[in-house]
């Protein structure tokens, strides 16, 4: 049984067949939709027509005849008795769980989650809704200066809109690019007519029924039609809770991406996928970290599905797979007008970055170093060259992860 | 034999599917994907890494005979 059926459910599901996995297999969602792609959601997706046609993962042959329980939800789980409990409060039983739950947006205040006019961004039907908003002229407040608030503002100006973003810290997305691209990027975002309040919170949002505005910690006011709230993520583990595992930060596992009690022995039968697992990486010295970029979920789910696999076949090649290494490399992109940047590796742990190729205000590759060891890479463009650090970042036990990813 | 797609009006040459599959897929000198249509079945495990691991989900395989 796969609890979330977004990308890591997929590809946990296509794994195990893979791997030889012939039996039933469930997968339950609470969205309606098949599996598809968040990405594009904040950029091409959002600029043209949001559909879920546009984003959906293909089927594979392979996981023709899986069970798709969307519009599922799945509100809590007992471990010990292998059982789940449904939404309508049915209880369905299983031989192996695995939670590919991922993440949910969080809020700025309670109210805003129904409050007309603001927005957060994590499902088609969330783009749908803020695409019909972001008409021309409309005036848009982004909170959080990441990726996903930084790419909002770049589609929504493409859009026609007024745009300003709110962020708390001195520069859009300082942490994964460094002071000197992240100076860069904000320079082309503001040439193209996004307003910044950077080092900046939002202490109330203003309006009755519908969004007027916001009201900043200097007293300030930036009045709105649009509030997109792209302020980061809660991990979906609360259906979890109760059982005996380590959920802070994420659940955590083993390297075979089995759930921790909170002795810190495995369950045998119980997996975690993706942006909700907090896994040891033999590259960052297998200090359990969730990390929240696209190609982890794929990573992770390839993992435990294999495993998984052999370990429900009884094959003695498990103990091997267990033993095998798990080093998945953190990639990372982000579109923003014409803006193409694509990362290996963790920037974020970096204390200095460097320009190793072009120039900053073109095409220009950075890396990122803790002393001498380079743990990062991220290019505008000159993507061979990027690409050509792939190996250099990912070096076993490179560097330990002090705190978790970002 | 495996016959490989790419959808030209979604590829944006991020390059993973050449990590995944460097016999099959490469980046020319202008950074553009470049692609072998028709690869050997031993090519086929890599290009399915391929196909999951491509940001714009724009490769695909063609039934083949």
């Amino acid at each position: 049984m796969i609890v979330g059926a977004s990308l890591g459910g997929l590809r946990t599901a296509e794994a195990l067949r893979r791997s030889g996995y012939a039996g039933p297999l469930e997968v339950f969602g609470d969205e309606l939709h098949a599996p598809y792609n968040r990405p594009p959601l904040s950029k091409d997706v959002l600029g043209g027509e949001v559909s879920h046609a546009a984003v959906a993962f293909p089927q594979r042959a392979t996981t023709a005849d899986v069970e798709w329980r969307l519009g599922t939800r799945v509100e809590s789980a007992d471990l010990e008795r292998r059982v789940v409990c449904t939404a309508d409060g049915s209880e369905v039983r299983y031989r192996a769980l695995v939670a590919a739950t991922g993440l949910r947006p969080k809020r700025l205040f309670p109210r805003t989650a129904s409050l007309a006019g603001a927005f957060a961004l994590r499902t088609v039907d969330d783009a749908g809704a803020l695409r019909d908003a972001l008409t021309p002229g409309a005036r848009v407040v982004v909170v959080g200066s990441g990726f996903l608030g930084c790419e909002v503002a770049a589609t929504a100006r493409r859009l026609g809109c007024e745009v300003t973003v709110v962020g708390s810290a001195r520069l859009p997305m300082q942490r994964p690019l460094g002071a000197a691209l992240a100076a860069e990027v904000m320079r082309r975002h503001e040439e193209r007519g996004v307003a910044f309040r950077m080092g900046m919170s939002v202490v109330e949002v203003q309006g009755g029924e519908a969004v007027e505005g916001v009201r900043l910690a200097d007293g300030s006011e930036l009045p709105c039609d649009v509030l997109v709230e792209a302020i980061g993520s809660t991990r979906n583990t609360e259906w979890l809770s109760g059982n005996d595992v380590d959920a802070e930060e994420g659940l955590r596992t083993d390297s075979a991406m089995r759930v921790l009690r909170a002795d810190g022995r495995s369950w045998e039968d119980v997996f975690a996928v993706g942006d909700v697992a907090r896994f040891p990486n033999a590259i960052y010295g297998e200090v359990p970290a969730a990390i929240e970029h696209w190609n982890i979920p794929t990573e992770t789910a390839k993992r435990a599905g294999r495993i998984l696999a052999l370990q429900l076949a009884g094959d003695p090649l498990l103990d091997d797979a267990i033993a095998e290494r798990f080093a998945p490399v953190p990639s990372f992109w982000s579109d923003q007008y014409d803006i193409r940047l694509l990362a290996y590796g963790l920037p974020a742990l970096a204390d200095r970055a460097e320009l190793l190729a072009g120039s900053v205000d073109g095409d220009c590759v950075f890396g990122y170093f803790v002393g001498s060891r380079m743990v990062g890479v991220c290019g505008i463009g000159m993507r061979s060259a990027v690409m050509g650090y792939r190996d250099e970042v990912s070096r076993y036990g490179h560097v330990a992860i002090g705190e978790p990813a970002p | 034999m495996v016959n490989v797609d790419v959808d030209r009006t979604q590829c944006q040459n991020f390059g993973q599917c050449v990590v995944e599959a460097p016999k099959v897929f490469r980046l020319n000198a202008r950074d553009e994907m470049e692609y072998t249509p028709v690869v050997d079945d031993s090519e086929l495990e890599n290009v399915e890494a391929a196909i999951d691991v491509c940001p714009m989900q724009a490769i695909s395989l063609l039934a083949g005979r």
